[in-house]
């Protein structure tokens, strides 16, 4: 009975004990071969890695949600996830690719700030 | 190995089913999340396999094991994964065994499972073993014509 058959969104969840991963393991193997002094991975590793990255995407999406301000709206937007990448820690490494966003005439007024200082040195 | 650069981006379908399953129901998540939480996924693969890959350095090992992977966690402050990580191993390692085992009402489910998993692997994860297989042989190759050359 408790092995029911329906495959809902909610049963995978259930089951997660029974369905180890859901991300394709041979996507990320391509992408743990894409640094360049890996070598080889053995298949434990590979599925450690495939699972945690499932954890990862599950504690920043949730993170994310909970710090952010879309709580009223029920959203999830991507400065949420920008301001959990710059406030939280652990999620430091994703600055990079998680850059806040800025308008660009507040980032032309900056450049141009810039620039009158550094020309008041000369 | 990559010969494309959407070849590193993780399957956008799974990534959308994954944040809906952590967040509360009915949460809106935007396009330009999803797509940021999938390059952040990416990011945190390499940045875990490049942790790792250190701790096998350190040991002189070419080959990436699962100690390397959790310690990488520890390293990452992904403590709160190791748990849940040492779980999902140890069932995984069960259902391989399973496999050959005759265990008929596990085997149902496992085909199931297999039957939804592999949608998108069908085509280039089947050889997967294989290659797993074959690479760390090829190294030892190359290693003892070094060997012979000094």
């Amino acid at each position: 009975m408790k092995m029911s058959q329906n495959s809902s969104g909610k049963d995978d969840q259930a089951s997660g004990s029974k369905k180890p991963i859901s991300l394709p393991i041979s996507r990320v193997r391509l992408i743990m071969k894409s640094s360049p002094d890996v070598s080889s991975i053995n298949q434990d590793a590979l599925f450690l890695t495939t699972k945690a990255t499932e954890l990862f995407v599950q504690h920043l999406a949730l993170s994310s949600f909970n710090n952010g301000s879309g709580k009223e709206t029920n959203s999830l937007s991507y400065s949420d996830l920008a301001n959990t990448a710059q406030e939280t820690e652990t999620f430091h490494f994703l600055t990079d690719i998680l850059p806040k966003k800025i308008l660009a005439q507040d980032y032309l007024n900056s450049l141009e700030q810039m620039q009158e200082e550094e020309g008041a040195d000369y | 190995m990559a010969e494309r650069p959407e070849d590193l981006n993780l399957p956008n379908a799974v990534i959308t089913r994954i944040i809906k399953e952590a967040l509360p129901d009915g949460v809106n998540v935007s396009k330009e999340a999803r797509r940021a939480i999938s390059q952040a996924a990416s990011v945190f693969v390499l940045y875990a396999t490049s942790c790792a890959n250190n701790f096998a350095m350190k040991a002189k090992r070419k080959t990436l094991n699962a100690g390397d992977v959790l310690a990488a966690m520890e390293e990452m402050e992904f403590e709160r994964f190791l748990e849940p990580l040492r779980e999902a191993l140890e069932v995984y390692k069960k259902g391989q065994k399973g496999k050959k085992v005759s265990e008929p009402k596990r085997k149902d489910k496992e085909k199931k499972v297999d039957t939804e998993n592999n949608k998108s692997r069908a085509e280039e994860g089947e050889d997967d073993d294989e290659r797993m297989e074959e690479e760390p042989e090829v190294e030892n190759e190359a290693e003892e014509e070094e060997e012979v050359e000094n």
